[in-house]
């Protein structure tokens, strides 16, 4: 009876102390959901706003928040005074190809890394993973003198084909590869596959999910580029998105801040939606980097 | 053909398309970078050719950067900047412990079954994928000392308290330059990587050992201190140093747009002044001697770290 009684009483206990756990972290989620969330509904709103209105808001008045009008036509009027559409072009090519030959480039070295036997495999390999360690900074430096002597400053080659070939991918891939069972591949050969026919047909395949994380990581990585774009374009017309807001931004902020939140917000929207379907790929490349260490 | 040298010949094509580039744009750049930071080149003075203008000067880049020299009695650097921009970077770092226990206390947090969690998680990791560069010019706005929401916010406080509080010029007061930074880069990054990391920590933790805990009685801080965090601690070895060295060459792109490494240099990083001194003033060599000394640091941080943090991960 004691017993019982007992239980039951630890039974109420640990549910009270459950609602107010659950409670304390509603709270907690709710202030820091909040702090993230603030700056960016800030800037959607501003957005919309009359430039003037920007001046005088009181922002404890949720009133605010909500543009007297919506004005759509401060989008519009970015594309006036910004050949903004030529930013999303130029950074749509060259994300796309970069990740297209990231992607290509490192899946064909990640094969023959983790599949194929060759005197000197293990010491490449070795070269690869040490040049990891090096800041970017070290590599960026004489890449930048080759691509001025080379006569490719201004143009989507400078951007593009530096890009496409990194060691991250490459090992990436191989640990992936290295971790799928060889029986399929034993069997393909004895079927006369060749080594092309296994790489295509039993490992691409297979590693859909990495594939699609490196796919994931590497577009959005080279969307938020700013050092080596800034390093390499000097015109207008070949500016990318992030180049192309930092070009707007000093020369406009002391002058129309509803524009600038337009243009910022519309640097950011593409990337959003593309997280939103993508977002189960890019969590799991970053917990697989995180087993790497 | 025998087929072991079939195989060869097949690895070397797979391999070739990567290597090339690996050599041309990795490689070489890395051994080239070290060859050229003995050197003075000024690339503007440079006609054109790929060599011209370069003049071997031995150690003379680092004597500049490292070295001191007595002026009217007083130890004074060759390079005062370096020492500087070096200060700015450790300085901004301090941030990063902030960080990691930020981004521990959202994972635990986001780590409960929990109504509407999956929308909480996509709001701390919204900031993360947004380009950095919107990020930096959103906040420029949001820091503006006369209209921005920022000091909006802080003189609504001191009002509400009944004090006359007016915020900082952020931006354009040197004392103030670095710590809008951190705090634009902690607001930025504390939902992100690092919580994912620790969530997928958490989530790796075997339920038994909590059940074997809660026979025992103990705490949820008990709990904590002696199941989580030992579990955890791997992830932690692994964030921090993944930090330090990210911090030792960060913050470019936020600074470039939010400060423009000023006001008086009071926001330049090292990996600032690397980039002023190949872009601005043209001087590769040194650009190369700040960028293998910056390695060097790295380096030398990441061994001692790697050697004493080790020990304090349970595995």
């Amino acid at each position: 009876m004691i017993k019982q009684l007992n239980k039951r009483n630890i039974k109420k206990k640990m549910s009270k102390s459950k609602i107010l756990k659950k409670v304390f972290s509603y709270l907690l989620l709710s202030i820091f959901g909040f702090t993230m969330i603030l700056p960016l509904v800030w800037m959607v709103s501003t957005s919309f706003k009359e430039a003037i209105e920007v001046f005088t808001e009181d922002p404890l008045d949720w009133k605010t928040w909500i543009p007297e009008n919506f004005l759509w036509r401060n989008y519009l009027e970015v594309f006036n005074v910004l050949p903004f559409l030529k930013f999303y072009f130029n950074s749509i090519i060259v994300a796309m190809f970069v990740t297209l030959g990231v992607v290509v480039s490192s899946s064909l070295a990640g094969y023959a890394f983790s599949r194929l036997n060759f005197i000197g495999r293990d010491k490449i390999f070795f070269a690869y993973l040490s040049t990891m360690m090096i800041p970017g900074a070290v590599v960026i430096i004489p890449v930048f003198i080759l691509m001025r002597y080379l006569g490719w400053i201004d143009s989507y080659k400078a951007l593009i084909i530096p890009a496409m070939f990194t060691a991250y991918g490459t090992f990436m891939l191989r640990q992936f590869f290295m971790s799928l069972p060889k029986d399929l591949e034993d069997a393909a050969k004895i079927d006369g596959c060749g080594f092309f026919g296994i790489y295509w047909r039993i490992i691409l395949p297979l590693s859909k999910p990495a594939l699609a994380t490196l796919t994931v990581f590497t577009f959005i990585g080279n969307w938020q580029s700013v050092l080596w774009p800034l390093l390499v374009t000097n015109s207008i017309k070949m500016f990318t998105v992030p180049i192309g807001l930092a070009y707007f931004e000093s020369q406009y902020y002391l002058v129309n801040w509803t524009l600038l939140m337009a243009a910022s917000a519309m640097a950011i929207m593409p990337i959003v939606i593309i997280f939103l379907f993508a977002q189960k790929f890019f969590i799991a490349g970053i917990k697989l980097e995180g087993i790497k260490g | 053909m025998k087929a072991k040298h079939k195989e060869a010949l097949a690895a070397y094509l797979f391999l070739t398309p990567n290597f090339i580039g690996f050599l041309i744009f990795t490689c070489l750049p890395v051994i080239f970078s070290l060859f050229l930071s003995f050197f003075r080149w000024e690339l503007i003075t440079g006609d054109g050719g790929l060599f011209s203008g370069l003049k071997f000067v031995g150690f003379a880049n680092f004597i500049k950067l490292l070295g001191f020299h007595f002026e009217t009695g007083h130890l004074v650097a060759n390079d005062p900047h370096f020492w500087y921009y070096l200060y700015n970077t450790v300085f901004m770092m301090l941030i990063i412990p902030v960080g990691i226990l930020g981004s521990l206390i959202l994972a635990l947090a986001v780590n409960q079954k929990l109504k509407g969690i999956a929308a909480y998680r996509l709001i701390f990791f919204l900031p993360v994928i947004c380009p950095i560069a919107a990020i930096a010019v959103l906040w420029k706005v949001l820091l503006n000392p006369d209209f921005g929401l920022i000091n909006n916010l802080i003189s609504k406080f001191g009002i509400f308290m009944g004090l006359d509080i007016i915020g900082p010029n952020w931006l354009s007061d040197a004392m103030w330059a670095k710590p809008a930074v951190m705090l634009v880069s902690l607001w930025m990054t504390v939902g992100g990587y690092n919580m994912i990391l620790y969530l997928a920590a958490l989530q790796g933790i075997p339920r038994d050992l909590y059940e074997a805990a809660d026979i025992d009685g103990a705490s949820g801080w008990h709990k904590f201190r002696y199941i989580t965090f030992p579990m955890i601690s791997p992830t932690t070895f692994f964030i921090t140093i993944m930090s330090i060295i990210g911090g030792l060459q960060g913050g470019f792109a936020i600074i470039y747009i939010l400060t423009g490494g000023g006001p008086a240099n009071s926001s330049t990083t090292i990996m600032y002044y690397i980039f002023t001194n190949l872009y601005e003033f043209q001087k590769a060599g040194y650009a190369a001697a700040v960028a293998w000394v910056l390695f060097i640091i790295i380096f030398v941080f990441s061994r001692l770290y790697w050697k004493r943090g080790g020990k304090l991960v349970h595995y």
